[in-house]
């Protein structure tokens, strides 16, 4: 499968009925998998897979060996959003064994069944109702062979931690390891068991710790840059100046003076390797070259302009109603333009891989999101046959939707072919940030307006390269149309560098646009912004979540700007709802704001894990201040100015408010997304929170004391 | 140019022929395969290769092997271990203080060499200690709650 094909895939919210409407390449596959129909010239083996999707045969997820403890098999990777706990949970509640036995093998390409990658906050409410499913299945397998052992009728029977009983004389008993002995369990049934009701759990909607943090606080974790080989050669490659620069002349001369550097040259695909990866990095810098520079003609101030100049014609996302009534029954008309820079992912750790190629076959073990992609996009590289291709996938040093990208995996595969030695490759922070697929930048503008009575009545909204996940809006307003201009995968060539999805593709941009414009209704419309909101709000579940926060936070009404530093935001990710309050200080002298404290209030139906998704909750809150506040990426035509973390800065622990979380109860309904959601609503709460402290609206993400200074000056 | 460099490295004496001028960092992870230590920006803007060097933070990135002959090196490795872990690293699991866990290792051992100069820190203090280091993932208050938890542990006489 080609990247444009995963890009494609556009990570909307796959489970989104409008969204499917609307596509014709998209089909729906039985159980609510999507598959996406391949248009190029993939492998037909993957093509299959995917036709297939998630395998129907149970030992495809899980095995239990002779030892009772229960090895869980999944395509899925972990990143830190603490799928290896709750996928864990799910596959040791439905099989009825617990939680300490489960074994984890995740994102390995031999072993585990296929996937498509992790993202999309798609691995518990798309994923996991398969492997739960797997896990039902393998249990009632279970206890019918326990009938037949113990000569018992099923309903004579009990399963507690792996063992089966005698519901009568507890003595009566086999285990599951003897039952199966370690063995493929042959039999299946023809009538699938339900998984469990939540109130049959007994582990899942409960808090549970993280499985993995004992390795990861005594530093026996493995990342991908810590798999290493006696004979392993770690590799620095040439790396143009700017995105577009062609090499002109190259000198390796010095650098093959440094002992033990072996050089590689294929084609402009220069590389330096030594048993060290610091010398390598040494030799690298000897190397002297020449590029060719392409005019810069776009940096990081007129983007905007050049982004409104390259649009295409835009797709109507949603409408009802029409434009032109809604423009005459408009008295109060209010229009907003928003703008948000280029993000990037900025993991801690950079794209790493290390790959050995063993006769016909290679295994690349690969800090990566989409391993089952990586695998297809090495074998093509490197002309070899699918089936000998392995990605393993240790644990990744963050993600958020970088990591989908492998090219470090492709540079190490290749250089191993090249060098006949295994190699590892492992980006600079500046080379992170220079390959980085960052968060598009993005325009939204929205002209709005509201009845004589102080009603909205109409909603123009068009979206320019941010994408349209997170788009629509969900109040009452009876004309109103959405476009969308361009998607965040950088396919229509507006940008000069790789653009991508970050977590949350494209719902940063549009709640802070939709968020921000909905403020500015409501204080002409005369009203709070929390009474505005749950005056108009279409979904009861909405209303919810914000009556929630608004209860956590102890809102009392008072239009806006209040003078308090209070804002709100709501919106829906991947299923979820969620509403957020923060309260912010701002100082008038330097522009610093200080956020104080987020309440966050999420509605994703069944919790798997409680305690996780709190934790990707404030994950998401703490982020998100860093897009509201300072990220941006500064750059001039293909070159990136920001190299590491100086000039471009994270969220740090003085910036840390009070984050306050509060989940929904709603068990009895599907689970969504939990690893994106709460970040959606950082830049609106914020902006909405700052015009409610000094009265002057940022239009602009990041919210920096230079632009918050610019609006103070202008007044 | 190689030199023999001898120190002291996680409570054992070692001597290693190596370039001394190579930093800390490589010599950890690839010359003695310790790779807890992590490289996350290389200009020690991050924390996530810190080390204890005396018994004060280092990071490894920027210290050449040299400058640690005759001293005291600690890394991740040499805090604790399973079944016999460090207050700091249990109170870590206790408050899920982690998320992808990569910059972990360099915020345990700031919390250490905090926690030595400082046994009873405040959350300003907390926080004035760790600003230097990066959490993506947005831990950012449970390690705090963790250190906090660490420095009762500890003052109750368990380290």
């Amino acid at each position: 499968m080609k990247d444009q094909e995963y890009l494609d895939m556009d990570f909307t919210d796959l489970l989104s009925g409008t969204t499917l409407n609307r596509r014709n390449f998209l089909k729906r596959f039985g159980g609510g998998i999507i598959i996406f129909f391949s248009i190029g010239d993939a492998s037909a083996m993957m093509q299959e897979q995917r036709r297939q999707g998630y395998p129907s045969d149970f030992n495809a997820y899980l095995r239990i060996g002779a030892d009772g403890r229960v090895t869980c098999l999944v395509g899925k990777i972990e990143m830190g959003q603490g799928a290896i706990t709750s996928l864990a949970m799910e596959l040791a509640d439905e099989l009825d064994v617990s939680l300490d036995s489960v074994d984890m093998v995740m994102g390995d390409t031999d072993r585990c069944p296929w996937d498509m990658g992790t993202f999309g906050s798609l691995s518990t409410r798309s994923f996991g109702p398969y492997l739960r499913q797997a896990a039902a299945e393998a249990r009632a397998v279970l206890l019918e062979l326990a009938a037949d052992q113990l000569k018992k009728l099923i309903d004579q029977l009990q399963i507690k931690d792996g063992t089966v009983f005698d519901k009568n004389n507890a003595k009566i008993k086999i285990s599951y390891a003897q039952l199966t002995e370690g063995k493929i369990i042959e039999r299946h049934l023809e009538q699938k068991p339900s998984p469990k009701k939540p109130s049959e759990f007994h582990i899942m909607g409960k808090p549970v710790f993280r499985q993995d943090a004992k390795e990861k606080v005594t530093g026996e974790a493995k990342f991908a840059g810590d798999i290493q080989f006696p004979d392993m050669l770690y590799a620095k490659i040439l790396r143009p100046p700017a995105h577009g620069a062609k090499l002109k002349n190259v000198d390796t001369s010095e650098a093959e003076k440094i002992a033990g550097v072996q050089i590689i040259k294929d084609g402009d695909f220069i590389a330096v390797l030594h048993k060290y990866p610091d010398i390598a990095e040494k030799a690298l810098k000897k190397i002297t070259s020449e590029f060719d520079i392409p005019e810069a003609k776009v940096d990081d101030k007129t983007i905007f302009d050049h982004l409104l100049e390259v649009a295409s014609k835009g797709e109507v996302v949603a409408q009802d109603g029409n434009i032109a009534t809604g423009e005459k029954m408009t008295s109060t008309i209010i229009e907003g333009k928003y703008l948000n820079s280029y993000v990037a992912h900025a993991p801690i750790e950079p794209h790493t891989a290390a790959a050995k190629i063993d006769g016909e076959k290679i295994t690349v073990w690969a800090s990566t999101q989409a391993p089952f992609r990586a695998k297809d996009e090495v074998a093509q590289a490197l002309g070899f046959a699918p089936e000998n291709v392995r990605i393993i996938t240790p644990y990744v040093g963050g993600g958020f939707g970088g990591k989908n990208q492998n090219q470090q995996a492709l540079e190490a595969a290749r250089l191993a072919k090249l060098s006949g030695k295994p190699v590892q490759v492992a980006w600079t922070r500046q080379e992170e940030f220079f390959y980085d697929t960052f968060r598009p930048a993005a325009v939204v503008k929205i002209k709005s307006g509201l009845s004589n009575s102080g009603a909205p009545v109409l909603w123009d909204y068009h979206v320019y390269f941010a994408g349209e996940r997170g788009s629509q809006h969900f109040y009452t307003i009876a004309h109103h149309k959405t476009t969308a201009y361009g998607g965040w995968s950088g396919r229509d060539s507006a940008h000069l560098f790789g653009v991508g999805p970050w977590r949350a593709p494209a719902n940063n941009t549009n709640t802070f646009a939709r968020e921000s414009q909905i403020d500015m209704m409501a204080e002409k419309a005369g009203l709070d912004p929390v009474e505005f909101r749950l005056k108009y709000l279409k979904e009861e579940k909405m209303r919810g979540v914000l009556k929630a926060a608004a209860e956590r936070f102890g809102w009392t009404t008072a239009p806006s700007p209040s003078g308090r530093g209070y804002g709100v935001s709501c919106g829906i990710d991947a299923g979820t709802y969620v509403a957020h309050i923060a309260e912010v200080a701002v100082d008038k002298n330097t522009g610093q704001v200080q956020v104080k404290r987020v309440v966050c209030a999420q509605d994703m139906g069944l919790v798997v894990n409680p305690q996780g998704a709190k934790i990707q909750m404030e994950g998401c809150i703490t982020m998100g201040l860093g897009y509201a506040l300072t990220e941006e990426i500064h750059f001039k035509g293909g070159q990136i100015l920001d190299t590491n973390f100086d000039t471009y800065e994270l969220p740090r622990f003085s910036w840390l408010p009070k984050i306050e979380t509060v989940l929904i109860d709603a068990k009895e309904e599907a689970p969504q997304g939990g690893g994106e959601p709460a970040i959606i609503c950082m830049g609106a709460v914020i902006a909405n929170a700052i015009y409610d402290a000094i009265g002057l609206r940022l239009f602009q993400l990041p919210m920096t004391p230079e632009r918050i200074m610019d609006a103070i000056r202008q007044g | 140019m190689n030199q023999t460099i001898k120190f002291k490295l996680n409570n054992k004496p070692i001597s290693i022929a190596v370039d001394g001028e190579r930093m800390l960092l490589w010599v950890l992870r690839t010359d003695l395969g310790l790779t807890g230590t992590k490289y996350g920006c290389g200009e020690g803007l991050c924390g996530a290769c810190t080390v204890l060097v005396n018994k004060k933070t280092v990071r490894s990135c920027q210290i050449a092997v040299k400058d640690v002959a005759g001293k005291e090196v600690i890394t991740i490795e040499g805090l604790g271990k399973k079944g016999n872990l460090h207050p700091i690293q249990h109170a870590f699991i206790k408050h899920d203080a982690l998320q992808c866990g990569f910059c972990t290792p360099g915020m345990i051992l700031t919390a250490s060499d905090l926690l030595l100069k400082n046994p009873q820190p405040d959350v300003e203090e907390i926080k004035e200690a760790m600003e230097d280091n990066l959490c993506r993932c947005g831990a950012h208050n449970r390690i705090v709650r963790a250190i906090q938890t660490a420095a009762d542990e500890m003052k109750g006489g368990k380290k």
